[in-house]
């Protein structure tokens, strides 16, 4: 029996801005987007073709959070777990799961700093997908 | 060597959950106090159920990285070594390439030899450098470490990794001369697509940690024509907290020549990561011309011997922008042994 995987491509084509947290940038009003956009929703038409790349540092805020407690099946292990909306220092809001601190200890403002993880794997036998979490800044 | 190749830059990472070894003597109807001097080894690091040598890796890495101002596109090669890679076929390497944004002008490899991989990587970047076929490697070396419940590798079988920025621009330390020793002795294994690895007990010690960590390090030391005294500190691999202490006695090392890069009683045995963090422990505190001896080990077996001098670049490097060793051995939360067991694993369901 042939099983197949069709989250791989998907995975595969968000390495960069899972890993590296690679977004694009408005050539036009310099508006930083994450996930990156196409066309600028400011600058539509005129944005065309001037959106660049753009490496976000990996630095942000904890804008707001939930724990979760309640998890699907392939996060169950790691309940209570926090996910939590960052407000990154370029002006994007990512959702991430928040990790290397207690659910106690959260806090809306709290700094944070991105961390290379792995979010999930396809099953036992499936691919193993890694990218961005963000964790508490210590130093 | 007659090139100045050596380390440009290095990170480390711990996975900051700790696990007591009285914890886990307990489950075991074990005596406590017996393990923890017999070992010498009070705890040891576990991985986050989201933590693998591929996020180990890239950690390390991306520390690296920010202690120096090397663009990650000239390095031109990645050796990952563990014996835990999170795939048995696709590599590790290239999660770390691309992660750390090296990728796609460059070679990579996953090396494996028991706990000696991390030290293997380094000698092939070395060769590289000074082949002129590479700029920089970067070579790791990391494990989340399997073992049996219940078997004596439960105490010290740990997770962390360290990643080593080779070059000959700017390098903080001289990697001066390197020499190997390795023959086959089963002393520890894990056959294809076991889950975990066996050993031969009481075999593990003289005829093979003992004798290839003395022959590597006795034959570099006769072939560039030094005594254990001519060096400031030495590393050697810490499959325990006792191993090494011993081995350095016997060499003619003494405990404060060690003592800085003794990691093991606090972290356990991070196999290919263990002797590099223990050199990352010392290159934490280490001051120019300083001197350092490193001797790996890997059952199977075989050693790899480093004689290595700190240069003045040190005083200048960016150390601050990582965390140190014993920063990351601070940073930490205790888990008991059943989150132990649901973290690594050792749950049985249906």
């Amino acid at each position: 029996m042939t099983t197949h995987y069709h989250l791989v491509s998907k995975f595969w084509r968000e390495i960069p801005h899972r890993y590296n947290l690679i977004g694009t940038r408005c050539g036009e009003c310099k508006t930083v987007y994450f996930p990156p956009r196409n066309v600028c929703p400011r600058c539509r038409r005129s944005s065309i073709g001037k959106m660049e790349k753009y490496k976000l540092k990996g630095k942000g805020k904890i804008y707001t959070y939930t724990i979760i407690h309640v998890a699907p099946e392939t996060f169950e292990d790691e309940i209570p777990y926090i996910i939590a909306i960052v407000k990154l220092d370029e002006g994007p809001m990512v959702t991430s799961q928040i990790v290397d601190c207690n659910p106690d200890k959260i806090k809306i403002g709290m700094p944070v700093e991105i961390a290379f993880r792995k979010i999930q794997e396809d099953g036992d036998t499936g691919a193993i997908y890694y990218g961005y979490k963000f964790r508490p800044i210590k130093r | 060597m007659e090139d100045n190749i050596g380390i440009v830059s290095y990170g480390v990472y711990i996975p900051r959950y700790r696990i007591k070894a009285s914890s886990i003597a307990k489950v075991w109807g074990k005596d406590s106090k017996y393990i923890e001097k017999g070992l010498n080894i009070t705890e040891k690091s576990v991985p986050g159920p989201d933590e693998d040598v591929a996020t180990i890796s890239v950690e390390a890495a991306r520390y690296a990285l920010k202690r120096c101002k090397v663009d990650p596109q000239e390095i031109g090669a990645i050796y990952v070594g563990s014996e835990s890679h999170p795939y048995a076929v696709k590599p590790t390497g290239t999660i770390v390439g691309e992660a750390i944004g090296a990728t796609p002008d460059l070679m990579i490899a996953d090396y494996e030899f028991a706990c000696k991989a991390g030290t293997a990587a380094i000698q092939n970047c070395i060769a590289l450098i000074k082949s002129n076929m590479i700029k920089y490697g970067l070579a790791i070396g990391a494990d989340t470490s399997q073992a049996a419940p219940g078997d004596a590798l439960e105490y010290t079988a740990s997770a962390g990794g360290a990643a080593f920025l080779l070059g000959k621009e700017k390098i903080i330390a001289n990697i001066n001369a390197t020499y190997s020793f390795a023959t086959d002795t089963p002393d520890f294994w894990r056959r294809e697509a076991r889950k975990y690895p066996a050993h031969g007990g009481r075999f593990t010690g003289e005829p093979a940690y003992f004798k290839h960590i003395i022959n590597a390090s006795k034959n570099l030391m006769e072939r560039i024509k030094t005594k254990p005294e001519d060096y400031d500190y030495a590393v050697f691999h810490q499959p325990n907290g006792k191993f090494p202490i011993s081995v350095a006695k016997k060499l003619g090392f003494t405990y404060e020549q060690i003592e800085p890069g003794l990691i093991c009683p606090l972290l356990g045995n991070t196999y290919s990561g263990s002797y590099l963090i223990g050199l990352s422990a010392v290159l934490d505190i280490a001051k120019p011309g300083d001197r350092i001896f490193v001797t790996s080990y890997g059952s199977g077996a075989g050693s790899d011997s480093f004689d290595i001098t700190i240069t003045e670049n040190i005083k200048k490097f960016r150390r601050k922008n990582a965390p140190t060793v014993r920063e990351l051995l601070e940073n930490k939360e205790y888990i008991d042994y059943g989150t132990y067991a649901k973290f690594r694993d050792l749950l049985y369901w249906e």
